[in-house]
């Protein structure tokens, strides 16, 4: 969605068409991180090729490491997107809703003894369950919000509150370990190749996004119910079944995290898996200019906003930051970049720019 | 028609609903009288106590203690106990409110938060109900409760740190991996390992929190690896962060466990990991005991006997394991 060009004025100056494009902010924001660990420390950027403890080819590298541990958030991030666009308001219970479906997994891999030996189901079963719960709880979710008329925060504070109690219910509170390596494949390595699993699920579920905004009218359609309820009523659309449909998605793009969770460990810990992502995805939207009132969205600049997240916190760990000052360092980031996104302080910086712009014109002329 | 059918159905229910009221107290008094008859035989010898908990789905410790109370606090044992769980003060509060009505003899209280407990408290104490505090201690003057069961964190580290000196390594390098800062098991866990770096020299590669969550430790360690740095010990305060580093060593073929290139200490003896002990995957794993019954139990026949308890707070016998010298039996007895 590139709908942010589209505002450009053509008086404006570079800089300010650079301050105003929505892509600014998390692209900046990259950058500035990147440059910053490239002056501290370019071996920063360092990969190199290994192999495993089991014999596979791997490469490593804090990047590959970002795009790794990245890769949940930056899936959340398409959902929540969505959902925000739609509803103009945010799920906080995704975090719960991935220790559900991270419990369905293993449960149906499982069967009724904890500790299997052998996966009582074929992996894509345990998928397609999973996927189908979390978009139940998708489902639920989104008619409270479409239909009940509650507001989406308060909606999904129940699954937010209950969520992971279920999850351990669900698995009688026992805690399955899975020994069978098959299925460590998709938070770890498929044999022979030295990428990530995360990484290419992350890589298709934005293609498949990128495909259904370009093919179908659902960005244009999520956007217009954001923007105006009434009118895009009026116009023959249904807001609430799109808005229904939002937190549809958003609950398989959950279904796909929790198994990469699930997955990097073969196990679950009810009360700390996913803990606070709900606030990153979050966050990743709010650092990708999209506003959290609902409207006009930037998929790509979300993403990249989940990717940003991901680099601070790779970032704090390799220097070290000590752990009671981690969560204020991550504040002063926060903010920062969420001033810099605001529109007063972008017009403001546009404006400046120009005002250079105007002066180097000037002296050139005189 | 729509109306109609609206119609029906409403008085379908009425009529159901009546003869649900007809019919229910019919049914329900003779078991309730028999019920009644029956209590009041045995309550004369048991002990009515009310447990207060935290949520038991919480962490594997709590399920583990969860268990312990609900096998020990039982009929069979000469108790009438009654369970209610809160992860919130205010609900606790409440529960405790509601067991000091029904005219329990003990309180059994693990309080979510510190404060808060005095004036609740205070009513046990005037209706003559004696409060046993278990796992977690209260901001309250000791004179409300009679007794208080805890682990001694500060002593899980200084075993687990003890432990690692025996080791007898020529030069240390830890990463230490904190749990959720300020939380009372961090606070004990890491001043042992502070201390210890201090006084012996060793040299900490990295010291960061990671939540309790196994994804943070192993992005820690990860961020390690990727810097190139070297390092022998790896001491989580978790079981959970000790398999997310181990993750990362394994991502990094990095040997570990008995005999192999890095150290590998946990806390908490999940059953898993006192399994990854055995294998000698890991080298220690420090006990957090969850198993609290046997000590209330123990107190409550002291009282109830008449005797007085010699301390008010009592410090549970807590272990580590060496992956050496660990046995199926401590695996089953021990692993939560």
């Amino acid at each position: 969605m590139t709908q942010s060009k589209e505002i450009k004025k053509p008086s404006s100056g570079l800089a300010a068409r650079i301050f105003r494009q929505q892509m600014f902010i998390p692209l900046a924001a990259l950058f500035l991180l990147a440059l910053f660990n490239f002056i501290m420390d370019p071996s920063f950027y360092r990969i190199s090729f290994d192999y495993n403890s089991v014999g596979n080819p791997v490469l490593s590298g804090n990047i590959i490491s970002i795009l790794d541990a990245g890769s949940e958030l930056a899936i959340l991030a398409i959902g929540m997107t969505l959902v925000t666009a739609a509803t103009g308001g945010q799920d906080i219970s995704v975090g719960a809703a991935i220790a559900i479906s991270g419990s369905v997994v293993l449960r149906v891999l499982c069967g009724t003894n904890s500790r299997p030996d052998t996966l009582q189901a074929p992996i894509f079963v345990a998928i397609l369950v999973s996927c189908v719960v979390a978009m139940l709880f998708g489902a639920f979710n989104g008619m409270l919000v479409a239909y009940f008329r509650i507001q989406p925060m308060v909606a999904t504070l129940i699954l937010f509150t209950a969520g992971r109690s279920i999850a351990a219910w669900i698995n009688n509170n026992e805690l399955p370990i899975i020994s069978d390596p098959s299925f460590g494949v998709f938070g770890g390595f498929i044999p022979g190749i030295p990428i990530p699993t995360p990484i290419f699920i992350a890589a298709g579920c934005m293609i498949v996004i990128a495909l259904v905004l370009r093919f179908t009218n659902l960005g244009l359609y999520v956007q217009s119910v954001g923007i105006n309820e009434s009118s895009s009523r009026l116009n023959g659309l249904n807001p609430a079944f799109i808005k229904f449909l939002t937190f549809v998605v958003l609950g398989l793009c959950v279904a796909v995290a929790g198994l990469i969770k699930v997955s990097r460990f073969s196990s679950i810990n009810y009360s700390v898996v996913a803990k606070d992502i709900e606030m990153d995805a979050i966050l990743a939207v709010a650092l990708g200019g999209n506003a959290l009132s609902g409207g006009k969205f930037n998929m790509k600049a979300s993403i990249i906003g989940a990717y940003v997240i991901q680099f601070l916190a790779t970032t704090l760990y390799k220097f070290k930051v000590q752990s009671t000052a981690l969560p204020a360092y991550k504040a002063v980031v926060v903010i920062l970049l969420v001033v810099l996104s605001a529109p007063k302080v972008r017009e403001y910086l546009a404006r400046i720019g120009k005002q250079i712009r105007q002066k180097t014109h000037v002296k050139e002329a005189g | 028609m729509k109306k109609k059918i609206l119609a029906a159905l409403m008085v379908a229910t009425m009529v159901m609903g009546l003869a649900a009221c007809g019919s229910q107290p019919a049914a329900n008094t003779p078991s309730n009288e028999s019920n009644a008859g029956g209590n009041q035989n045995s309550t004369e010898e048991l002990i009515k106590v009310g447990i207060i908990n935290n949520n038991p789905n919480e962490s594997g410790y709590r399920t583990a203690n969860d268990k312990d109370l609900k096998a020990m606090f039982t009929e069979e044992n000469g108790y009438l106990a009654s369970f209610s769980y809160g992860e919130k003060n205010e609900e606790q509060v409440s529960a405790a409110q509601k067991l000091i009505q029904d005219g329990v003899d003990y309180l059994l209280l693990s309080a979510a938060d510190t404060a808060g407990w005095d004036s609740v408290l205070k009513d046990a104490q005037d209706a003559g109900i004696r409060v046993i505090l278990f796992d977690r201690t209260i901001n309250a003057d000791p004179s409300l409760y009679e007794a208080s069961i805890v682990s001694d964190m500060n002593k899980e580290g200084q075993t687990a740190v003890d432990w690692l000196k025996k080791q007898g390594l020529s030069e240390y390098k830890i990463i230490h991996i904190q749990g959720k800062m300020g939380t009372a098991a961090q606070q004990g866990r890491s001043a042992a390992m502070d201390e210890a770096v201090k006084n012996e020299g060793w040299t900490l590669v990295n010291q960061q929190t990671g939540d309790w969550n196994a994804d943070n430790a192993q992005q820690i360690v990860q961020s390690v690896i990727d810097s190139g740095e070297s390092f022998n010990v790896i001491y989580a305060e978790n079981d959970d962060m000790a398999r997310g580093a181990v993750a990362a060593l394994d991502k990094a073929n990095i040997s570990h466990g008995v005999g192999k290139d890095v150290i590998i200490m946990g806390f908490d003896c999940n059953k898993w990991a006192l399994e990854e002990l055995y294998k000698q995957n890991w080298n220690y794993d420090g006990q957090c005991n969850p198993f609290q019954a046997e000590y209330i139990d123990d107190i409550i026949k002291t009282l109830e006997s008449g005797g007085t308890l010699p301390e008010k707070t009592i410090i549970m016998d807590e272990q580590g394991f060496d992956a050496t010298e660990i046995t199926k039996e401590d695996i089953e007895k021990y692993g939560i």
